[in-house]
């Protein structure tokens, strides 16, 4: 319980840093946009369900294999391990749920941002929002597999796939300002289509990066929905690989002793 | 009916190999052979204990035949399945539990943390809160099954373990040093249950590893005697015990030998171990004797050296006797 509250004060308590920061800049420098605060303030509150799926995922393996030392019976059972670290994900996609709400309905109160849902784009909110965050947990579960091969201090994978990610989806700023390969980078990664849906559903007469521009909001579910599934087939692939390597090298329920 | 677990030439080694990338002054990992070739044959319904020294292989070998761990050469089959190639039917039917460590939730309670692993083996709610209070009932454990695990004792702790491990019914459970490091009442708690649960039902089957001579005695139907991945005899305790039948033991308490590996070379000495007695300068030395006739040139090696004999006495084989004589060392 404390651990789920901290996993939620945790990244609210960034998000309101990043919000202080900001305003900072604003008096320093003058003139930015609610545009631009905004843009920011979506994207970092939803990336709170990235940083819960890389790093709670990775928290998860390895507590359970170091300090509770229950992997070898978890792993032993005959639900597939897949399945078990798919579950867990969920249940740390809920808890960054609570998480984000509660920020984003500080943004809309506390610091009147033009944040606000209509019904009519609730259906494309809402389908936007779990693609994305399927295609999240199903990028966590692959991360997760190769911290099997890794011992405690492995959470640099994750760590640095994250970072990755904040950088080049479009979490904080728009991809245009990224030299030109990390805007090709950026155009890889799903989470970028995310976000821009987010925006889209979130902030009315929101503009996006130039290259979406054409991009329909039906097209950009299409998107997401490919990028989704084939991501699944590669953390499916990848999980398999690394639990086959893990179970060759007698990692799966390594412990720092070894 | 194929057994309910076959080993041939089961192989594992650890490490030995060097990485491409690893840098070229590191040393390359020491290389372990924790199973040399090991055959096994373990039919439904028996109790069967592997018993060995620390680093034996015992751990591997339960490793592998619960789908944790590959084998690097040779096959196991658990229910008549390939630990390699079809682990998840291996799964529904097997469970296990190992002692020494401190597994489970702490912020759960004993209860919960039961009924999560049952879960994973899909087993109706109802039922499963049965078969918990049944198990509790058995260990003595029921004022404990609502606190939280981390307030448990190391008995406690490891009761749980056990009925986590014997809570979905398994056909084939392993039992990894199951009463290590507990009290002398726990021990005797989860001893007296596996051999109640295997009467209880035909065709359950434990194999159970251990490094207590009594414990494998009083419990086992068969018993594997390993020692660095290898298989040094497999026989019923009383079939081990005729092994040496023939043969005199011998234990002479003494002061402090200067050189015991003389006794090696002494006509008619198989084998022998030596004990360092806890307090004071004596030790004890076992030996096992072909006939009485190397008495004389021990005790009298024993003089030479300038030392005092406390006692001596001839004994009835034991277990650990047989040990002695298959291994070379004592088990601690
Ligand atoms: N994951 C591992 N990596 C390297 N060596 C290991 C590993 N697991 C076991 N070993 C080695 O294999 C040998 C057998 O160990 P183990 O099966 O745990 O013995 P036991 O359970 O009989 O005490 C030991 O020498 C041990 O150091
Ligand atoms: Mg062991």
């Amino acid at each position: 319980m404390l651990f789920a509250i901290y996993s939620i004060i945790k990244p609210i308590a960034g998000t309101l840093i990043l919000v202080f920061m900001y305003y900072l800049a604003v008096d320093v420098g003058g003139e930015v946009g609610i545009e631009r605060l905004a843009y920011m303030f979506v994207g970092s509150a939803f990336y709170m369900f990235v940083f819960q799926a890389f790093f709670g995922l990775f928290e998860v393996i390895q507590g359970d294999r170091e300090w509770f030392q229950t992997i070898r019976y978890i792993y032993i059972s005959p639900i597939s391990y897949y399945a078990y670290v798919a579950g867990r994900g969920t249940t740390q996609m809920g808890t960054a749920a609570f998480g984000v709400t509660i920020v984003l309905l500080f943004g809309k109160f506390l610091l009147n941002l033009p944040i606000s849902l209509s019904l009519g784009l609730l259906p494309f909110f809402l389908a936007i929002l779990l693609l994305g965050a399927f295609c999240t947990v199903v990028i966590g579960i692959a991360l997760a597999g190769v911290t099997f091969l890794t011992a405690r201090h492995g959470g640099g994978m994750s760590e640095g796939v994250t970072g990755i990610f904040y950088v080049f989806s479009g979490v904080i700023f728009p991809l245009s300002v990224l030299p030109q390969w990390g805007q090709i980078l950026g155009r890889y990664i799903p989470l970028t289509y995310w976000f821009e849906g987010l925006r889209r559903a979130m902030l009315p007469g929101f503009v996006g990066d130039s290259f979406l521009l054409s991009i329909s909001n039906s097209l950009l579910l299409v998107i997401l929905a490919g990028a989704t599934v084939l991501f699944f087939l590669v953390s499916v692939g990848v999980f398999r690989y690394t639990e086959y390597l893990a179970r060759k090298k007698g990692k799966i329920d390594m412990t720092t002793a070894y | 009916m194929e057994a309910a677990i076959a080993t041939r030439n089961l192989t594992r080694v650890f490490g030995g190999k060097r990485r491409r990338l690893q840098r070229k002054r590191e040393p390359s990992e020491k290389r372990v052979v924790a199973l040399d070739s090991v055959n096994l044959e373990i039919p439904h319904g028996e109790l069967f204990g592997l018993l060995g020294p620390n680093g034996a292989g015992k751990t591997t070998l339960i490793k592998i035949l619960a789908t944790l761990l590959l084998p690097t050469s040779g096959e196991a089959y658990v229910a008549g399945y390939d630990v390699a190639k079809d682990p998840f039917p291996i799964r529904k039917r097997i469970n296990m539990v190992t002692g020494g460590e401190t597994s489970g939730y702490g912020l759960l309670t004993t209860r919960e943390n039961v009924w999560m692993f049952s879960q994973f083996y899909g087993m109706p709610s109802r039922q499963v809160k049965k078969v918990i209070d049944l198990l509790a009932e058995e260990f003595d454990l029921q004022e404990r099954m609502d606190a939280k695990v981390r307030t448990l004792s190391t008995g406690e702790r490891q009761k749980m373990n056990m009925i986590r491990g014997f809570v979905t019914d398994p056909e084939i459970i392993f039992l990894d040093e199951p009463t290590l490091g507990l009290d002398v009442t726990a021990a005797r708690s989860i001893r007296g249950f596996i051999k109640k649960w295997i009467q209880e039902q035909k065709g359950r089957t434990v194999l159970l590893t251990t490094h207590d001579m009594m414990e494998a005695d009083e419990l086992c139907d068969r018993i594997a005697i390993i020692d660095r991945g290898r298989i040094l005899a497999c026989d019923s305790p009383e079939g081990l015990k005729r092994l040496i039948k023939k043969d005199v033991t011998l234990k002479i308490e003494t002061d402090r030998l200067k050189d015991t590996s003389v006794f090696r070379s002494i006509p008619g000495v198989r084998n022998f171990a030596v004990s360092e007695n806890p307090k004071g300068r004596s030790m004890t030395t076992t030996f096992i004797l072909e006939d009485d006739a190397p008495i004389a040139d021990i005790m009298s090696e024993v003089l030479r050296q300038g030392s005092r004999v406390h006692s001596l006495k001839k004994t009835e084989p034991t277990l650990e006797e047989v040990f002695i004589s298959l291994v070379g060392r004592g088990l601690d």
